[in-house]
C-alpha cells in the first residue's frame, strides 16, 4: 500500500510542462502586498468581524488605509488576509455571483453559507491548477435569523465555528476566544472581546497597524434597528478621547454601515521597557 | 539571479484518525472531530464521517480540502447511479467507485486516507480500507490517519480472528457484539489521544445495522 505522501513535494508533471512553455510567469509564486489577520465572532444578534487597515509590502508597512472587509450581497461580510490584489479579484468574482443571483429576480438571495461554499470551490480549483489566490478568507452573515461564520484558506481548507481567525489570529486570538467567547454576547461585549484580540495582535504581529475597522452583521427588525443604532452612537460618545473617530459597521437586513477607522489604546510604559539595559553589563 | 521557486505546497495535513469494525450484522465507523494544521487546532468539532448511501459510510482523514472534494464527487456519482438504476448503491459497489475515483487522480492524488464501512447485500458488516491512490481490500476492521499506527496493533491484538496476521484470516468479521465493538473503539481513541497530538477533542461513532443508523459521541482529551 502507498505510504503517506511527503507534504513538501507536490506532483510535478504539470509544473514541468508549464515552465517549458514559458508560462510560469502567469502563476502566483509569492504574495506582494499583504494584509494580516482577520478575526470574527458570532454574538447575540449576528456576526462581528475585525481587521486592521494595513497593507504590507514585505517588511514595509506600505499602505495604512486598506479596507480588508467588504459586504457581500444582502446577508454577508467577507474579510481577507493575504495578497490584496487577489482579494480584489475575489471581490470581482463575488460581484458577478451576486449580480447573477439578483438577475433571477426570484425573491431568493445567496446566504453566507452559499457564498462561502462558492469561495471554497474557487480557492480549491485555483490550488488544483497550481495558481492559488493567496488569501485566507473569513465569511460571516445571517440569513433568516440563522447566523453563519466560516473561513477558507488558500488551498481550500474550510470550516465553520463560533469564532474564526486567519494567519496570526489563529495563534494569538483563537486561544483568547476559546477562553472568553460565550453564546449570546451583547454587541458591546463582542466588540470588547475583539478589541482584546486585536490589541494582542497589535503588540505581537509585526505586520499589524494600529488602525482598525469593525464590521457587524445584525439581524434586527425595523423598530429595533433604530434602537440598536442609537445605542451604538451613545456607546461611541462615551469612548475616551484618545479614540479619533470610530466606525462601527453593522449590516442589518437593510444595509451595511461601516465604522470609521479608529485606533486602540496601547501601553508601552512598562518599567522593564523604560531602562532596558539596566542590569545588563556591556549592553547599549 | 536565479528565479525564485514556488514555496507553497498544495497539500496540508489536517490530521485525525478513523476506525471501522465490521460485525456479523452491524458496522461501527468512528472518527475524532479535531481539525488541525501544523501545531494549531482549527476546529474541535469537525465531522470526518459522511453517509454516502443507505448502507455506506465513509470516514476520511488527511487533507480536508481533498476529502471534501472527494465526498462531493462520490455523492454526485451516487445520485446519478440512483437516477440510472432506481436503487441505492451497495457498499461493495461504493467501495469500487471510491477506488476508481482515487486512482483517477493517480498523478495528483487526493491526500485522503479513507475507511468505508457499511452492510453488504446480505446484511453482514463490511469494512474497506484504502490508501491515497485507491488500493483497497475488504477487511474485518481497519484504522487510518494520524493515530492509525497506534490503533492498528491494538486492534490486531484484540480482534484476533479477523486479523490478517493469521494468514488467511479465520473470520471475515469480528465475533464481538455491537456494544463490545463500540467499547473497543472508545478504548482505541482514548489511547490514541494520549500520544497523538492530532487526535482528540471529541469522538463521533456511527453504528449501522438492520434497524438503521445511530450516532454516539464521546469527549476526548483536548490537549
Amino acid at each position: 500500500m502507498l505510504s503517506k505522501l511527503a507534504d513538501s513535494t507536490p506532483a510535478m508533471p504539470g509544473l514541468m510542462l508549464a515552465s517549458a512553455a514559458g508560462s510560469d510567469s502567469q502563476r502566483t509564486l509569492y504574495p506582494y502586498v499583504t494584509g494580516t489577520s482577520v478575526v470574527g465572532i458570532k454574538y447575540k444578534d449576528g456576526i462581528l468581524l475585525a481587521a486592521d487597515m494595513g497593507g504590507s509590502y514585505g517588511s514595509t508597512l506600505r499602505y495604512k488605509t486598506v479596507e480588508r472587509m467588504k459586504p457581500v450581497g444582502k446577508h454577508s461580510i467577507i474579510g481577507a488576509s493575504g495578497e490584496l490584489s487577489d482579494f480584489q479579484e475575489i471581490m470581482r468574482y463575488l460581484d458577478e455571483l451576486i449580480l447573477n443571483d439578483n438577475m433571477w429576480d426570484d425573491g431568493n438571495s445567496l446566504g453566507p453559507k452559499e457564498v462561502l461554499n462558492y469561495l471554497t470551490r474557487v480557492m480549491y480549483n485555483r490550488r488544483n491548477k497550481f495558481n492559488p489566490l493567496w488569501n485566507s478568507l473569513v465569511l460571516g452573515g445571517i440569513k433568516n435569523g440563522k447566523k453563519y461564520l466560516g473561513t477558507v484558506s488558500m488551498i481550500g481548507v474550510h470550516y465553520e465555528d463560533n469564532h474564526v481567525a486567519t494567519g496570526f489570529g489563529n495563534h494569538l486570538a483563537r486561544p483568547i476566544l476559546r477562553d472568553e467567547w460565550h453564546d449570546d454576547m451583547t454587541f458591546e461585549e463582542g466588540v470588547k472581546l475583539l478589541e482584546k484580540c486585536m490589541r494582542v495582535l497589535l503588540y505581537r504581529d509585526r505586520s499589524a497597524v494600529n488602525k482598525l475597522q469593525f464590521h457587524s452583521e445584525t439581524l434586527i427588525n425595523v423598530n429595533d434597528k433604530l434602537l440598536l443604532l442609537s445605542t451604538a452612537f451613545e456607546w461611541l460618545s462615551k469612548m475616551p478621547k484618545f479614540y479619533t473617530h470610530k466606525q462601527i459597521a453593522k449590516i442589518t437586513e437593510e444595509g451595511v454601515t461601516i465604522s470609521q477607522p479608529y485606533s486602540l489604546k496601547t501601553f508601552w510604559g512598562f518599567s522593564a521597557f523604560q531602562n532596558p539595559t539596566v542590569g545588563a553589563e556591556g549592553s547599549w | 539571479m536565479t528565479k525564485q521557486q514556488a514555496n507553497w505546497s498544495p497539500y496540508d495535513n489536517n490530521g485525525g484518525t478513523c476506525v471501522a469494525i465490521a460485525g456479523a450484522d452491524y458496522c461501527v465507523i468512528a472518527a475524532d472531530t479535531r481539525m488541525s494544521t501544523g501545531y494549531s487546532i482549527l476546529s474541535r468539532d469537525y465531522s470526518k464521517i459522511i453517509q454516502l448511501a443507505d448502507k455506506s459510510l465513509m470516514a476520511s482523514s488527511g487533507f480536508q480540502a481533498d476529502v471534501r472534494a472527494l465526498q462531493k464527487v462520490l455523492a454526485a456519482r451516487h445520485l446519478i447511479y440512483q437516477h440510472q438504476h432506481n436503487k441505492q448503491m451497495s457498499c461493495p459497489a461504493m467501495a469500487q467507485l471510491l477506488s476508481n475515483t482515487l486512482y483517477y487522480k493517480r498523478f495528483f492524488p487526493y491526500y485522503a486516507f479513507n475507511v468505508l464501512g457499511g452492510l453488504d447485500s446480505e446484511g453482514k458488516g463490511c469494512v474497506f480500507t484504502y490508501d491515497a491512490v485507491g488500493s483497497y481490500e475488504r477487511v474485518g476492521y481497519s484504522s487510518q490517519g494520524s493515530g492509525a499506527t497506534l490503533i492498528t496493533p491494538f486492534l490486531d491484538n484484540q480482534l484476533k480472528s479477523p486479523s490478517p496476521l493469521l494468514l488467511p484470516a479465520k473470520d471475515a468479521v469480528t465475533p464481538l457484539s455491537e456494544s463490545e465493538a463500540i467499547d473497543l473503539v472508545k478504548t482505541c481513541f482514548a489511547s490514541a489521544s494520549e500520544r497523538d497530538i492530532y487526535t482528540g477533542d471529541k469522538l463521533e461513532i456511527v453504528i449501522l445495522n438492520a434497524s438503521g443508523i445511530r450516532r454516539e459521541y464521546l469527549e476526548l482529551r483536548k490537549d
